[in-house]
């Protein structure tokens, strides 16, 4: 373990905004690609079932 | 079984590919959680300060793994491309066109945390580098690719256009590649590469290498979650979508 504290890590040895800024923004992309895509498939089946009650 | 015995053209045909790919998503999406929580911890807790960057360096654990992918998803566009202009079969473009929008990500991931990382280090979000500037070319390709086969109705037509933008447009990513040899550049030369030993301590290449893993999973478990939607949306009037896909 590289930290003494929770601060320590969170600070990153003054890189905080560049390390977390980078990491947050794949975290945010890899959460809202899923999301998408599951409302895309939720779409799809909405549209096959309105088509079979047609 | 011996290779040739299993119908390879069999897997080609989207009423086929499509319960398949149902069947693979939970295996990637899970081997893509795992991978990410032992690189992360190896990331963020086990890999020691870097002697001249500081902590700084730590955008290298999602920087190099996002780079590698984006080139490596429009090689694998690419080669579906080929695969559809040359066999005709209609899966390929479905999954030339399912990559995309992840592989888009990518390069725009990797642009992002290079700007992030290039700020602290050289004193500039951007510098029109032989390096950034054929990254930023290959992230317009993708987006190029998209808005391409947006604007054509068609969807057979809109995949052979695709095709042949994503097999003209794979010439930039050798381009990138070895950009860092070609030209004097600002950005450093490769971490890692087959003909010598790596220049960065053991845990922090494992670190990386199971994070470019991690994310190689999670490309997979993107693009057959989508290729399901785009399979669907594309046969919505057929038989077997009307049977089988309700469930």
């Amino acid at each position: 373990m590289q930290w003494n504290s929770l601060n320590d890590f969170l600070h990153m040895g003054g890189y905080a905004l560049y390390v977390w800024g980078s990491f947050g923004a794949c975290a945010l992309a890899m959460a809202v690609e899923p999301w998408l895509l599951g409302r895309r498939k939720q779409a799809v089946k909405e549209r096959l079932s309105d088509k079979e009650t047609d | 079984m011996s290779v040739s015995l299993i119908n390879w053209f069999k897997f080609s045909s989207p009423a086929s590919f499509y319960p398949l790919a149902g069947r693979l998503v939970p295996w990637f999406a899970t081997i893509f959680f795992l991978l990410l929580c032992v690189g992360l911890w190896i990331a963020l807790m086990m890999a020691p300060t870097d002697a001249q960057q500081g902590e700084g360096y730590r955008i290298i654990f999602v920087h190099v793994p996002a780079s590698w992918m984006s080139m490596f998803i429009y090689c694998v566009m690419a080669f579906w491309s080929a695969i559809g202009l040359a066999f005709n079969t209609r899966l390929s473009g479905m999954m030339t066109s399912a990559l995309a929008p992840t592989g888009a990500l990518f390069a725009f991931l990797s642009l992002w945390t290079g700007s992030l990382w290039g700020k602290p280090m050289w004193g500039a979000w951007w510098v029109w580098d032989a390096r950034l500037t054929s990254q930023l070319i290959l992230f317009f390709l993708y987006l190029g690719f998209i808005a391409l086969q947006a604007a054509i109705d068609d969807p057979r037509r809109a995949d052979k256009a695709g095709a042949i933008l994503a097999l003209v447009g794979v010439i930039n990513v050798p381009i990138i590649y070895f950009s860092v040899q070609w030209w004097n550049t600002l950005h450093q030369g490769a971490s890692v590469s087959m003909t010598k030993a790596p220049s960065m301590a053991h845990i922090m290449l494992a670190g990386m290498l199971i994070m470019a893993l991690a994310f190689w999973a999670y490309a997979i478990t993107m693009a057959l979650m989508r290729v399901r939607c785009i399979i669907l949306e594309r046969e919505l009037a057929s038989e077997w979508v009307k049977r089988n896909a309700m469930e």
